[in-house]
């Protein structure tokens, strides 16, 4: 076989090309979903929330989350009417010092709460899904990251259980398995959203107070949502990036 | 010419060098994944292995595709976005969990480089074989209850009540149909407030 220069001259680089893409492989995907048309978050409706634990339950279910631990969890607060704390010093300011309770996660509800003035809500919580997110900044080893459709995962294959990323969330949404020894967290259930379904949180939610958002799609009512509510993030100050969105969030959140 | 004199082991030394060198791109090779960093410093394949973890729930469209009857009565009822699986819990369930000991550091280590994917998993879902899953008739008494009790921590227009004042005992599906809970008022009994 003769070649010439000229033709060996633009067949190198073409067989580069060809070797590198060899090398790199292509990921499983489900089919019709492609990562770059997407970038996921949730919306969640304090006003709408009535503390009934589907979705904890539902998560437990749906991801075998082991017991005591929780990839979603809700909050219920007292905030009371008078800057007084339940120490019963005067406290600057009534924000600072809410009662929360959420036993078992609220999985399976919350006691009845009598009227003593102030304001109650839940507050359910979840891995926010950063954009720029501190726990996998942390990873030493790689195990963790944002993909490119905006889920912040874990490859527990590839941890170590170093709980650097446990210690890094500032939102408490880590943990290590105790079993598996290694970390885990809220996958957004990936393996459900890359099919088209919602997540078992949402899918189990009575009221509508969780709602998958794709921000990235057009359609998407997040979008409306976004520009006629009044909607915040947890912790701003802390420029996460939070996915997570709180429509009529009380100031005294943490 | 006299500084080029004794360089000979400069030589032998630089090639142990490039050698040492090769013989670090030959073990990266194989210890690297394969999609490492084809994303950025993870392991892109995990995506798919995530994306492959098993359902457990169906999803309200599978349920609506048969029990038509339950969706036209609810499309009109208060409970029209309520989701099936939020009441009968999650119908695709897990029919053998095959026993594996938590992997060490060592058996970590060589997953990490030759991962060999989830664990074969046998499910069977509601929807494919009806009898294979049955879901449990929910116990009114918890279940609604769980929703509509009555506390000052709920938003103030959800409709709650005081279980053993409302009802006192008897069963919620006495007077309300689960699906479309709101009663007519014509049939409106005693106890029945909101």
């Amino acid at each position: 076989m003769n070649i010439t220069r000229r033709q060996m001259l633009i067949l190198l680089p073409a067989a580069a090309v060809a070797w590198k893409s060899v090398l790199a492989g292509t990921p499983e995907e489900s089919p019709n979903y492609k990562m770059s048309d997407h970038w996921w978050g949730m919306l969640i409706d304090i006003d709408k929330c009535i503390g009934c634990g589907n979705c904890v339950r539902a998560c437990q279910t749906e991801n075998d989350v082991p017991d005591g631990h929780f990839r979603t969890w809700v909050e219920r607060y007292h905030r009371s009417d008078w800057p007084m704390t339940k120490s019963g010093e005067i406290a600057n300011n009534p924000l600072i010092d809410p009662e929360v309770i959420s036993p078992d996660g609220g999985k399976e509800g919350f006691p009845v709460a009598t009227d003593e003035g102030g304001k109650y809500f839940f507050v359910p919580k979840m891995c926010n899904h950063c954009a720029d997110s501190p726990c996998t900044q942390v990873c030493p080893v790689g195990a963790t990251f944002i993909a490119p459709d905006g889920v912040v995962l874990v490859d527990q294959t590839y941890c170590l259980g170093c709980a650097y990323c446990v210690q890094a969330c500032p939102y408490g949404c880590r943990y290590i398995h105790p079993t598996k020894e290694v970390a885990d967290k809220c996958t957004l259930c990936y393996h459900r959203i890359t099919q088209g379904l919602t997540t078992a949180c949402c899918e189990a939610c009575p009221t509508g107070a969780r709602q998958l958002a794709d921000l990235k799609d057009p359609k998407d009512p997040i979008h409306e949502f976004l520009k006629t509510h009044s909607v915040q993030v947890l912790k701003p100050q802390m420029a996460t990036g939070a996915k997570l969105f709180y429509n009529d969030l009380d100031g005294s959140v943490r | 010419m006299g500084v080029f004199k004794d360089v000979g082991h400069l030589f032998r030394f630089a090639g142990l060098f490039v050698l040492a060198f090769l013989v670090f791109l030959v073990v990266r090779h194989f210890v690297v994944p394969k999609t490492f960093g084809q994303y950025g410093h993870y392991r892109a394949a995990a995506m798919g292995e995530i994306g492959a973890r098993p359902l457990k729930f169906a999803g309200h469209e599978s349920c609506e595709a048969c029990h038509t009857e339950v969706v036209d009565k609810k499309k009109n009822g208060k409970h029209a976005h309520v989701n099936c699986e939020a009441c009968h819990g999650a119908l695709i369930k897990q029919s053998a969990v095959p026993e594996k000991p938590p992997a060490n550091l060592y058996e970590r280590f060589v997953a990490a480089i030759a991962p060999t994917g989830p664990p074969e998993v046998a499910f069977v879902r509601h929807a494919d074989d009806p009898s294979s899953v049955v879901p449990e008739l929910p116990d009114t008494a918890v279940l609604c209850a769980r929703c509509h009790t009555a506390s000052a921590a709920k938003p103030k227009d959800f409709p709650q009540v005081v279980p053993v004042d409302h009802a006192n005992g008897v069963p919620c599906q006495t007077c309300h149909d689960p699906h479309s809970p709101a009663m007519d008022s014509s049939s409106q009994t005693a106890g029945g407030a909101k």
